[in-house]
């Protein structure tokens, strides 16, 4: 290993006064790590489904995201359709490769030109599917895997995602619980985000603005039905 | 007058032994801060001293980093002060030198230790001691007008003194208090801060003064003398009317005397 | 950056009497944004005691969490750098950018970026280095310093952002002086846009490292630390090594007070876990991913009466309710980090000698404490500054001896008695008529912004032995 390393850590027992191998030390710090125990969860994550929903779009909301809710996947099209015309957009969309969207009944929006992939830098929209939604504060957990590259979150300047019921969660502990779930035997995802509304900035004269580098837009399209607590991406 | 209607805790009918720890500054600038204390505390029953071997609580030295010289001074303090059920001084800043500072300074000295958690535990700032301690729930005096108060730094958040001046505020009769924009926020005086900063000081006090005049009282009141002094001074510069004076004054009814930087006969 | 902090009183001047930049700070509403924030989460009080737990566990045993850190990043395909200066933290991350034919990097908002002057080395070596955060790539543009850690630009007015886009931005054809804050968003949006595109490196901050995982985590609110560090061949971390937590669940614990001591906000908009390169299969992200871990004196202060320091998560709070930073603003201060916690930690880094200020120009008011996340005794810190001065005589000449003076006598109470009788009697004479002194010898600091109240001239111990001595009980 480096000299940098070894004085470094050398120095922080020196000030410790400590020894690197010490056996029970290193027992109790792997045996902390091991637990990942959860610390105080605030009281306003702990509801039951219904209040969980509820908090979710009240805190999304508050975070200038906007949420459509539609009842069956087939849905999911039109509702994307919808906000396109809405907004006055293209009837163009990038949609991330995972079969939970690729399978959607996109053929009949027949005017919506679809492409998958990677995010380009003259897409104007993209949807994801979230792995998990935090009611806590209206935070969609989305995670990056072969099917659901990263830069869809961040390019385009509409981003949407698909968002089933069963995928809340109340606090963030319980979905860093899923993603461990989700994640065992496997690799861990290079990119775990955490988005709360769309992109802004206060910066210039404390004027709050949305739109500075990531999306100007987040639509959450959030469907009754379909892949209950079932891990995507 | 106020003295029936409290009991002391544990104390039964043998009045408290106080000390006053007058402060340098009340005791140099203005004594009447000290005997509106001496009043305040004989009323609530206080059987009061004035240990003549107290000078300053060692601030100064302690801020500038002088441990030693702190030292001393905290030394000397423990020693005049011995002998007291309570140590009371009319300053946030004073008592809580010694009732939070003055424990970890001396820490290191095996013999002075103990005493010094022993003193801490023993002192308060002026206010809070009658109410918290004597139990008071309001004075006998009488102040008609408007007036505003603002929350010495120490006071408030080295001891917790937010409430009390307030509530014997509330008992004077005819008084109005204007809670002050940003009452918790510092007036710049800081001790030596405004000595070593005149100019950042000089513009702190003038944001405060700002939010003084704004409130439209007649009078601004305090708890401690470095904030008074340093507020009145900028008031008076500025030529605005208003009083300034040391809560105590105001509590112990004592506002017939000429205001900080008044002239005086 | 080159420290100025020896100059801060001028400087302190300076801001004082700069209209643009009074107008500028007297905008913040930082304060009323975060008493809000915490009015909404009951718990945020035990929070901060379980964060404050947290760090102290990881600074009890950050060995072990340093190395148990970097094997779990390793396993994921994480390049971990140690380095224990500057210059090896920059030598490091050029050897990266060289190695990859690296003609342009875009950066993520980082401090630690800032302390080893990252964008000034890249330039020596042909590397142009971009800033996307809104208000670094202003500043970036008009060649100053950050003046806050959280909001760099918080110094400039609207207009002056509208001439630095107006000169800057000539060069991609835009002719017009923009008004609109939004539309100055949109412009630096849309220039910005390509650079990120373009880069070959990104190099981002950390507000923590996870033992458990070996991830990193960035907060932003604009998106453009995400955008830095996937688009790129490689993304660069830089970090120090006590931002290390142990398990998410920690990470989690700290977030809950991160962003809403910083801006009010529950959540920032974007926060980012990464954890190593991109994967075989994954379609994006960066090819490698690279953690610098920078000492520069942070271990040091293990052991030290400075050591709660390391608690801290860069969020601000002390800085925004500051009064002496809400009067001169942050580049008085002469380095990175401003305010409360700069003054605690800038000595720290740079030695006392070169910022023997910071820790003097400070009323102890103990606002900073009283909002700091992770609870950390900054007064009590600033006095340890202020000792450590004494001690080394850096205390200037004629303070040391007014003081001296002042505890010899206050030592000595029959002779104080005596001296104050005779100087405040003396005192009280000359101003009783007028109440007060518009000018005094000895306290022309005082007397410059306000008058001084007269003393009452007997001294209360005279007066008090006096009525003694008449008999009273």
């Amino acid at each position: 290993m480096s000299a940098a390393r070894d004085q470094i850590l050398a120095g922080v027992r020196r000030a410790l006064g400590k020894s690197g191998s010490d056996g029970a030390r290193k027992a109790l710090v792997d045996a902390r790590i091991e637990a990942h125990a959860r610390n105080l969860v605030p009281k306003r994550a702990e509801l039951d489904r219904a209040g969980q929903l509820k908090l979710f779009l009240e805190m999304a909301e508050k975070a200038a995201a906007t949420v459509a809710r539609v009842e069956h996947l087939a849905d999911v099209p039109g509702a994307v359709a919808d906000f396109l015309a809405a907004q006055n957009l293209p009837a163009r969309l990038r949609l991330a490769p995972d079969p939970v969207l690729t399978r959607l009944p996109w053929s009949e929006r027949a005017l919506l030109k679809i492409e998958t992939g990677t995010a380009q830098g003259s897409d104007t929209a993209s949807l994801t599917p979230a792995f998990a939604a935090i009611a806590e504060t209206g935070t969609l957990m989305l995670v990056s895997g072969p099917e659901t590259p990263t830069t869809l979150n961040f390019l385009p300047d509409n981003h949407l995602v698909l968002l089933s019921e069963g995928q809340l969660v109340g606090p963030y502990e319980d979905a860093w619980d899923r993603l461990r779930a989700a994640c065992r035997g496997e690799a861990w995802p290079r990119t775990v985000n955490f988005i709360t509304g769309p992109s802004r900035s206060a910066d210039i004269e404390q004027q709050l603005q949305m739109g500075a580098h990531g999306p100007r837009r987040l639509h959450i399209i959030l469907v009754a039905e379909g892949s209950d607590g079932e891990a995507q991406g | 007058m106020l003295g029936a209607a409290f009991s002391a805790p544990g104390q039964g009918a043998t009045p408290m032994k106080v000390g006053l720890f007058v402060t340098c500054l009340v005791d140099l600038f203005r004594p009447s801060v000290g005997f509106a204390a001496v009043k305040l505390l004989e009323e609530a029953g206080c059987e009061l001293e004035v240990p003549r071997a107290q000078t300053c609580c060692g601030q100064p030295a302690y801020n500038s980093g002088d441990k030693a010289d702190a030292k001393a001074i905290a030394r000397q303090v423990i020693e005049a002060f011995a002998a007291y059920d309570f140590v009371v001084a009319p300053s946030g800043s004073c008592a809580g030198m010694i009732k939070l500072h003055y424990p970890p300074l001396l820490a290191d000295e095996p013999e002075w230790a103990e005493r010094a958690h022993d003193l801490a535990r023993r002192t308060y700032e002026l206010i809070s001691f009658l109410v918290d301690v004597c139990g008071m729930d309001g004075v006998d005096a009488r102040h008609e007008g408007k007036v505003t108060y603002h929350d010495s730094c120490s006071g408030l958040r080295e001891l917790g003194v937010k409430a009390q001046p307030r509530k014997l505020l509330a008992s004077v009769a005819g008084l109005e208090l204007c809670e002050l924009p940003g009452a918790e926020v510092c007036c710049g005086f800081g001790g030596t801060f405004c000595i070593k900063y005149p100019e950042i000081s000089t513009r702190m006090v003038a944001d405060k003064v700002k939010d003084i005049q704004a409130t439209g009282a007649g009078t601004l009141l305090a708890g401690d003398l470095g904030c008074l002094l340093n507020m009145a001074g900028r008031l008076e510069r500025e030529g605005a009317a208003l009083k300034v004076r040391h809560v105590a004054e105001l509590l112990a009814g004592m506002t017939e005397l000429p205001a900080i930087g008044e002239p005086r006969r | 950056m080159q420290p100025t902090s020896n100059a801060f009183k001028e400087n302190a001047h300076l801001a004082l009497n700069d209209a643009t930049l009074q107008r500028a700070i007297s905008k913040l509403g930082f304060q009323a944004a975060r008493a809000a924030a915490i009015a909404r989460l009951p718990e945020f009080d035990k929070l901060r005691e379980q964060a404050r737990a947290i760090k102290d566990h990881v600074l009890a045993n950050l060995d072990l969490y340093l190395e148990r850190y970097e094997a779990e990043a390793q396993k994921r395909g994480t390049e971990v750098h140690w380095c224990r200066t500057p210059q090896e933290a920059r030598d490091a991350v050029l050897a990266i950018c060289r190695r990859l034919g690296a003609k342009t990097v875009t950066k993520g908002k980082t401090m630690i970026g800032e302390e080893i002057a990252i964008n000034d080395y890249l330039e020596e070596n042909g590397i142009v280095p971009v800033e996307t955060d809104l208000g670094e790539y202003i500043i970036q543009l008009r060649h100053e310093p950050p003046s806050h850690i959280i909001a760099p630009a918080i110094h400039l007015t609207k207009d002056q952002v509208s001439d630095t886009f107006l000169t800057s931005h000539r060069q991609y054809g835009k002719t017009r002086r923009l008004e609109e804050a939004a539309e100055m968003l949109a412009e630096a949006r849309e220039i910005l846009r390509a650079k990120f595109i373009a880069a070959d490196v990104g190099i981002t901050g950390a507000n923590f490292l996870i033992a458990e995982t070996g991830s990193s985590v960035i907060v932003t609110n604009e998106g453009n630390g995400d955008l830095t560090q996937t688009l790129p061949k490689a993304h660069i971390v830089l970090a120090t090594p006590e931002k290390l937590v142990p398990t998410l669940e920690d990470a989690t614990t700290i977030l809950r007070l991160l962003a809403r001591s910083a801006t009010g906000q529950e959540m920032s908009v974007y926060t980012t876990f990464s954890t190593g390169p991109r994967r075989t299969a994954d379609r994006d992200g960066p090819g490698e991913y690279h953690v610098v871990i920078l000492d520069n004196g942070r271990t040091a202060l293990i052991g030290s009466e400075f050591q709660d320091i390391l608690r801290c998560i860069k969020c601000g709070a002390c800085i925004n309710h500051c009064p002496v930073y809400n009067a001169i603003g942050g580049h008085a201060y002469g380095w990175v980090y401003p305010g409360p916690m700069g003054s605690v930690l800038t000595p720290a880094i740079i030695g006392i000698e070169a910022a023997g200020h910071l820790p003097n120009a400070s009323t102890f008011c103990g606002r900073c404490e009283s909002v700091c996340p992770m609870k950390i005794p900054l007064p009590k810190m600033l006095r340890h500054w202020r000792e450590k001065e004494f001690e080394k005589g850096l205390t200037p000449q004629r303070f040391r001896l007014g003081l001296k003076l002042w505890a010899w006598l206050a030592r000595r109470p029959r002779l104080y008695r005596l001296a104050t009788r005779l100087g405040m009697g003396m005192l009280g004479l000359a101003g009783r008529s007028k109440g007060r002194f518009r000018t005094l010898p000895l306290a022309r600091g005082w007397t410059e912004g306000r008058d001084l109240p007269s003393p009452e001239g007997p001294t209360f111990h005279s007066l008090w032995a006096a009525q003694q001595g008449r008999g009273r009980p």
